[in-house]
């Protein structure tokens, strides 16, 4: 299951939705706000995203996922809105009966959701200024 | 010419000063988007993005339908 929030990510309530009687892993990956991006101080950032097709793309990688690797359950909450330094911009949850499909899965999940869904960052810097981040371009 | 539903996102949506606009168009998202590139600034090359059309990702040859809701695809910063 993949979704949009534009409220602070509840790591715990989210980590207690994933229990279940079959899994002997729980990996979870949390992306935070840090404060620098290549030397420049960041204060805070914001995430805009073109919902109903970023929705549809992360629920497209979680069922990949849920293919390729042997796991139970595959989360992942992605922010949007305005953000500070510290929160928990994405979380990926993935639980499996052993350890590897976990770790497999989950950073399969991270990685295809920083290449594929349509989510932007513009980063708010401490001199004033603001930019939209696009990689790889 | 059909009529469509342009969005714009993150540093399309800066340079085009607004998140969506009507416009009428000619059956091609290619040449739209080159239009788009030259009266707005954008920074990038159509090889360096990627289209959506109705909700869903495209290639550049899709058709575009009447009432079409149109979003090009700047690269991605989530995560």
């Amino acid at each position: 299951m993949f979704s949009l929030s534009d409220q602070i990510i509840d790591g715990e309530a989210l980590k207690a939705s994933m229990l279940h009687s079959q899994a002997g892993a729980f990996i979870c990956f949390e992306g935070w706000v840090r404060n620098h991006h290549q030397a420049r101080d960041v204060r805070g950032l914001q995430y805009q995203s073109y919902a109903s097709l970023a929705e549809a793309e992360g629920e497209k990688i979680i069922q990949e996922a849920r293919q390729k690797f042997d796991v139970i359950t595959v989360r992942c909450v992605h922010r949007i809105g305005e953000l500070t330094i510290g929160d928990c911009a994405v979380w990926v949850g993935v639980t499996a009966a052993h350890r590897d499909a976990a770790f497999m899965a989950s950073r399969y999940v991270i990685d295809e959701i920083k290449q594929r869904v349509p989510i932007w960052k513009k980063e708010h810097y401490r001199e004033g200024s603001s930019e939209w981040l696009h990689p790889n371009a | 010419m059909v009529q469509v539903k342009v969005l714009y996102f993150a540093s399309f949506q800066e340079a085009a000063g607004t998140a969506s606009e009507t416009l009428t168009v000619e059956n091609s998202l290619l040449s739209l988007f080159e239009q788009l590139k030259t009266r707005y600034g954008f920074k990038f090359q159509s090889s360096q993005i990627r289209v959506a059309l109705n909700g869903q990702f495209v290639s550049w040859d899709a058709e575009i339908n009447d009432g079409a809701e149109i979003a090009f695809i700047p690269p991605v910063s989530g995560g």
